[in-house]
């Protein structure tokens, strides 16, 4: 742990709760140089004890904090606080006013989101739509798994469960009229993922891969037969 | 004209019924229903008989903002006790539902000048106080000098 594995990262954490103090920890462990910064100063004497120097007091929604902790020269903002309007504030400043490389933000409430979006804060995370996911992945009877969002892009690759009584059962790959702009592109069944072919033959059961453009994917899991009503946590239309 | 004010302590009650009197369309938003009474302070009948609207809820809240009535509204007024919250309610009036004129109540004066440049108007109750102390000290002074000149 010296300032020569840092490699020049100068990344500023606010917001010393459970998740902004591991994750100092853990960066410094990693060898970045970090600052955390906390507002309440009982919690900060606490946290200071063990992080010393690299803990701030004080109130980052503040800017003359942020430039004494440096936001001049910090090339990552991590806002991990436990207040969403705070996080969202703190990331936007730090872009927009200290042109910071790279900003990440926490989201307490998933419905804060659009927020986050609407003033151009990404990305963002939300431990509650992580841990929703982790439920669809776990969960098969929801159906469908989002596996990889690319929002900006406008392209997805989802997991779908096909029901034994799907439409689709029986039917081979080169017989199935998918939408337009939408791929399989693979087939896991009974614990093996396999490449389709035209002549593969759709069982009750299997679970399809597909790369699709998110706005083709009701009609995607409409044709397949899939309950699409469980896109819980995916981020919610641009 | 139709004036949504989100927050309603001592500053925003008192500009609703300033407004209402002037005969403007007034409509309130405060997530806590007891403010509700602070609206009625001096009124002869109910804030609503005289022709409010008060909605409880945030600003955060999309629904909140939309019972409020502020996809009709001219002016959106950000007078909660968050600097924060006023930041964020105001750009979301202003970016999300395109309210003509949006005013934040921001009281760190440092940041009302950033958000300022950013094309947000904003009140500095600080600034205001900073800048009245500052000239009644001045008086103040000037006077004390002039008392010992002239003695």
């Amino acid at each position: 742990m010296t300032v020569a594995d840092s490699g020049g990262d100068y990344m500023l954490v606010v917001g010393a709760g459970k998740v902004g103090w591991n994750l100092t920890r853990e960066l410094i462990e990693k060898g970045h140089e970090v600052t955390l910064i906390e507002a309440d100063r009982e919690r900060y004497l606490t946290v200071e004890q063990e992080l010393e120097h690299r803990v701030l007091y004080g109130d980052a929604s503040e800017l003359w904090v942020l430039e004494r902790a440096g936001i001049g020269r910090a090339s990552m903002v991590i806002a991990v606080t436990g207040d969403d309007e705070d996080n969202l504030l703190i990331c936007q400043v730090a872009k927009d006013k200290y042109e910071v490389d790279r900003v990440i933000a926490r989201v307490n409430n998933p419905r804060n989101r659009q927020h986050f979006e609407l003033l151009g804060v990404k990305p963002y995370v939300s431990a509650t739509d992580l841990i929703l996911r982790l439920i669809e992945r776990e969960v098969p009877r929801y159906g469908l798994v989002h596996l990889l969002d690319l929002a900006d892009a406008k392209i997805e690759i989802i997991d779908l469960l096909i029901g034994d009584d799907a439409p689709v059962v029986g039917k081979r790959v080169d017989e199935l009229d998918l939408p337009t702009g939408s791929l399989l592109i693979s087939v896991l069944r009974e614990g093996t993922g396999f490449v389709p072919t035209a002549d593969t033959v759709l069982e009750g059961g299997d679970e399809l891969l597909a790369v699709l453009d998110p706005r083709v994917e009701e009609a995607l899991t409409e044709y397949l037969g899939v309950d699409g009503g469980a896109s819980i946590g995916s981020p919610p239309p641009a | 004209m139709q004036i949504l004010i989100v927050g309603c302590g001592r500053v925003g009650s008192s500009l609703a019924r300033t407004m209402l009197a002037d005969g403007h369309e007034v409509s309130c938003l405060d997530e806590d229903p007891d403010s509700h009474a602070r609206l009625e302070l001096g009124l002869e009948s109910s804030w609503e008989d005289a022709g409010g609207q008060f909605t409880v809820g945030t600003g955060l809240e999309i629904d909140a903002l939309l019972t409020a009535g502020i996809e009709e509204a001219d002016v959106f007024v950000a007078s909660t006790n968050g600097d924060n919250t006023n930041i964020v309610i105001g750009q979301i009036a202003q970016r999300r539902f395109r309210v003509e004129t949006v005013i934040a109540r921001i009281l760190d004066p440092y940041r009302a000048e950033w958000y300022e440049h950013q094309g947000l108007r904003t009140i500095c109750p600080t600034r205001t106080a900073i800048g009245e102390l500052e000239s009644e000290l001045k008086r103040i002074a000037a006077a004390t000098e002039e008392a010992y000149d002239g003695g």
